[in-house]
């Protein structure tokens, strides 16, 4: 189309026959508003009340960092062998056909289904000094349990499904023909796999480990069982919070709150400029 | 006039052309770690939940589940779901109606912050209304002095639970209802059907498997959210006493089979959800659309 | 029912798709609008339904001012380019759907619905395939119970986009003989969009051609394939050959020789002559005529193409002949077009 450009006025919305706009719109952004815009800026509002010298003593007592390392540290090792685990996982359940193969599929979505508190109590007596899992490992001297490994553990079932369900679809629409091609050019599996289908996968890769790590900082209901919660060694920033709003110290727990969705924010900023450099290196 | 009935199918590539797959021990190795980790870290936990929920028999399990307060906790429950999936359901169509169907400016962002809540940390959704309607919040004296209590009551968990669960439906109806687009709407009206019977007759029928799917997301994770209604529940036995913060207080007083009896039954309903989702999946895996996921 | 366009403009964004377009359609008349994609012409089209608002002018039913009016009110037939059929209702609700979502005492009672659905079906020789739904039906089908749906709410005027575009090309020629069929019979006043210059001349009454937003001409078949107006019409429909030519003195010349074409009112100057490639008279002598070396020459099913040089620029030019003709042995060939047409270069 030939289109010369004509003068026209700003306009807020492209006209359209449909009704309803103003109606599900301005519901939306009430709503919106009112659930969530309100509240998250209360938050704000709060921590900026604090003044920066209130806010730098609560952001750098050693009980603070600690729990800040904690949660950002057992994080982002869950999502690192989420990423692993979890791409093997997708690749069997893509490439391969076996029976049952859709209940395995179902069963990664479990973690997402199973409310986190029982997926605490449950992953805490597995890994007790005494239980299922615990009691094949003690005599190794892990310990899990009451550990910041225990921690890990629950991140990591925490987190699964989210590595194999951004993963999944992209792997399902490799085009055969392109590894076809690569192995007619005399590349071996290996070559293929790790030259051919892993730079293609590394953007989805990326993703899934970004949603398992800020889904990790985040978690609460899962870890707080198996953590053993120990102040300066097995205390996530979450149940800090909750320990200082306990203690009516509203600054303390506005201001670790504050804290936490900055450094998740600064994080996925990093992860998203990671994410366009491999997108504009592999397409 | 004879059109011939056109169906259009893929051929489904079952086998694999040597080339392009691992030899067979490969292929068993990576199965075994896989499965290995599933069961490990995805089936042992489940199957803990109901092993320990039946440790001292069927007689034990039942008494738990009877007695009161882990009744109440059941109904708290219930009428928080009941009133927050809902209220989602309606923002969920009415967001993606807005989004999905009109052009306007600004209309990436808004999508962005419907995501908002699932970047929060559910403590950090608990925390925001603590900061608004608690004794030392912004509305706190107001509400205190007109005798509305909202934190430590179930408002306050409705708030909470509404907040964690605020994108579900509409995250699953907006790239639905886009990829859809506005063709069976615009034959509606050309056909003289006001707004609501287009909606009615036309767009929710389009989408219902979506809706559906939504809904039971929405379901699952409001009955089962933990950390969120645990800041602002005050955990009052019997009053403000969720499911998942009944599992909590039961454990903590070592009555292991009380906690992962009431564990049980949120098990129960993540295996139905789970179950639904794969059905719905697989008879109108068409009609959910390409957003599997979360 | 008469429907009038009247100096219509309709930008998206900032961007003009139609630009002060006017037309007169008649009551009754099947008429279709031709052009290459991006011409306008859904615009066009969509905007006498009520499904876009014209950022200027007017559009009137009758002497009824429509573009007031909301798409309800209209009372429009539109058959959508992939029919919009409503997936999740059979063939008989979907036909019945506009008369069902009716108020008050203007909505039929439901057996007369149905009546009138099964009624519909016969007329577009469906009978049977009430109970089906979209998807157990063929394209054709699908296309016909567009139609019928669109048939069923009584419109005063038809309007159909791309109405055979999905549709293989067996399948596309029986639909185009059955709609117009159809439109004796029914004598509703019907609008179709269309690319397939083929479709349009052969099915409507009247054709507007369309380019760039703009109405090119409108007409007949044979005024438009006869008599084109200008340069894209010429080149649109049908084929055709050019030349750069320059006028002096009334009389066409290439370089320098006149080539017996008189044309005493163009302006003197540069221009383009156009000509149909099959409509020439081959010559032998080469006085006032067009000469050239044979440089390709092809068989194209009953006729031989050739394409020849002309003058000292080597300019390119094809023509037709019949198969058998001596001319296609010979390596120079002289012919003058039969009709042709002038319009100034660009």
């Amino acid at each position: 189309m030939t289109i010369a450009p004509a003068k026209a006025g700003w306009r807020f919305r492209q006209p359209s026959v449909i009704p309803g706009f103003g109606l599900t719109l301005g519901f939306s952004l009430a709503y919106l508003t009112l659930i969530i815009l309100i509240p998250l800026s209360g938050l704000v509002w709060r921590s900026a009340a604090l003044g920066w010298t209130d806010f730098f003593a609560i952001a750098t007592d050693r009980r603070t960092l600690n729990a800040l390392e904690i949660s950002f540290g057992a994080a982002f090792i869950a999502a690192a062998v989420n990423v692993v685990f979890g791409t093997l996982v997708a690749w069997v359940l893509v490439r391969y056909r076996f029976p049952g193969r859709r209940i395995v599929d179902a069963m990664v979505d479990l973690p997402f289904a199973l409310p986190t508190a029982v997926a605490g109590i449950a992953l805490t007596t597995l890994y007790a000094p005494n239980g299922w899992i615990g009691h094949l490992l003690a005599p190794l001297g892990i310990k899990v349990a009451y550990t910041p490994l225990g921690i890990v553990v629950a991140l990591v079932f925490i987190g699964l499904p989210f590595v194999v369900r951004t993963v999944q679809p992209i792997m399902e629409e490799i085009d055969k023909e392109v590894e076809e091609a690569a192995a007619t050019l005399g590349a071996n599996r290996f070559q293929i796999i790790t030259r051919i289908l892993f730079p293609g996968l590394a953007p989805a890769i990326i993703t899934g480990f970004s949603l398992a790590f800020a889904r990790g900082v985040g978690e609460y209901g899962s870890v707080i069982f198996i953590a053993g919660n120990l102040p300066y060694k097995s205390e996530i920033a979450p149940l800090l919070i909750v320990i200082r709003l306990e203690e009516y110290n509203y600054p303390a727990a506005t201001a670790i709150a504050a804290l936490m969705l900055l450094l998740s924010f600064v994080m996925l900023l990093i992860v998203n400029l990671a994410q366009s450099w491999s997108r504009k290196r592999y397409g | 006039m004879a059109d011939p009935e056109i169906k259009s199918y893929e051929p489904h590539h079952e086998s694999q052309s040597a080339a392009v797959t691992e030899s067979l021990p490969v292929r068993l190795l990576l199965m075994a770690v896989a499965f290995a980790f599933l069961v490990i870290f995805v089936l042992l936990p489940l199957i803990i939940v109901f092993h320990e929920a039946l440790a001292k028999g069927l007689g034990a399990y039942t008494e738990s589940l009877s007695n009161p307060d882990t009744r109440s906790a059941i109904r708290l429950t219930l009428l928080v779901a009941a009133i927050a999936v809902p209220l989602n359901v309606v923002f969920g169509i009415s967001a993606a109606w807005a989004i999905a169907k009109f052009e306007f400016k600004g209309k990436a962002f808004l999508t962005t912050l419907i995501d908002l809540p699932f970047s929060v940390s559910p403590v950090i959704s608990g925390l925001v209304y603590v900061l608004l309607f608690g004794a030392q919040g912004l509305l706190g004296e107001w509400l205190k002095a007109h005798g509305i209590q909202i934190l430590f009551a179930v408002p306050g968990i409705v708030l909470a639970t509404v907040f964690v669960t605020f994108p579900f439906v509409a995250r699953e109806l907006i790239p639905l209802m886009q990829e859809q687009g506005n063709g069976d709407e615009e034959a509606a009206l050309s056909l003289g059907a006001n707004g609501w019977q287009t909606f009615w007759y036309v767009t929710l029928p389009n989408v219902k498997w979506g809706l559906l799917y939504g809904v039971l997301l929405c379901n699952a994770r409001s009955m089962g959210e933990f950390g969120a209604v645990s800041v602002v529940s005050g955990h009052i036995r019997g009053l403000t006493n969720t499911m998942p913060l009944h599992v909590e207080i039961l454990y903590n007083e070592y009555n292991a089979v009380g906690a992962f009896a009431v564990a049980s039954l949120l098990a129960g309903l993540a295996l139905v959800t789970l179950v639904l989702k794969t059905l719905l999946e697989m008879r109108y895996g068409a009609e959910i659309a390409a957003t599997r996921g979360h | 029912m008469e429907v009038r366009v009247a100096n219509v403009r309709k930008e998206f964004e900032r961007f003009p798709a139609l630009h002060d377009v006017s037309l007169d359609i008649k009551s009754g008349e099947l008429i279709a609008l031709l052009g290459p994609s991006g011409s306008g012409k859904t615009t066009l089209l969509r905007l006498i339904a009520g499904l876009e608002r014209p950022t200027r002018g007017k559009i009137f039913f009758g002497d009824d001012d429509a573009s007031q009016k909301s798409i309800q009110e209209r009372n429009v037939g539109f058959v959508f380019q992939h029919y919009a059929l409503f997936r999740h209702m059979t063939v008989a609700d979907n036909i019945g759907f506009g008369l069902k979502v009716r108020h008050g005492p203007s909505r039929p009672p439901a057996a007369e619905i149905r009546r009138r659905a099964s009624e519909l079906l016969d007329l577009v020789q469906l009978s049977g395939l009430e109970k089906r739904y979209p998807a157990q039906l063929s394209g054709g089908q699908r296309q016909r119970v567009a139609l019928a749906r669109a048939m069923a709410i009584e419109p005063k005027v038809l309007l159909l986009d791309e109405p055979f575009g999905a549709l293989d090309a067996q399948v596309r020629r029986e639909l185009r003989r059955w709609l117009r069929e159809i439109h004796d019979r029914t004598g509703h006043t019907t609008v179709f969009v269309t690319h397939d210059q083929e479709e349009a001349l052969e099915l409507a009454d009247r054709v507007v051609v369309m380019s760039q937003g703009r109405i090119e001409q409108v007409g007949s078949a044979d005024e438009i394939y006869d008599t084109p107006n200008s340069p894209f019409v010429y080149s649109f429909i049908g084929e055709s050959s050019t030349l750069p030519v320059k006028v002096e003195d009334g009389q066409v010349w290439i370089a320098d020789r006149p080539i017996g074409l008189s044309a005493p009112h163009a302006p003197s100057g540069d221009a383009v002559l156009y000509f149909r490639p099959h409509d020439v008279e081959l010559l032998d002598g080469c006085s006032g005529c067009i000469a050239g070396t044979v440089a390709a020459s092809r068989r194209v099913a009953g006729t031989r193409r050739v394409e020849l040089e002309i003058g000292g620029e080597r300019q390119r030019v094809e023509i037709e002949l019949p198969v058998d003709h001596p001319a296609a042995q010979k390596s120079r060939v002289a012919f003058r077009p039969r009709r042709w047409k002038l319009f100034p270069a660009a």
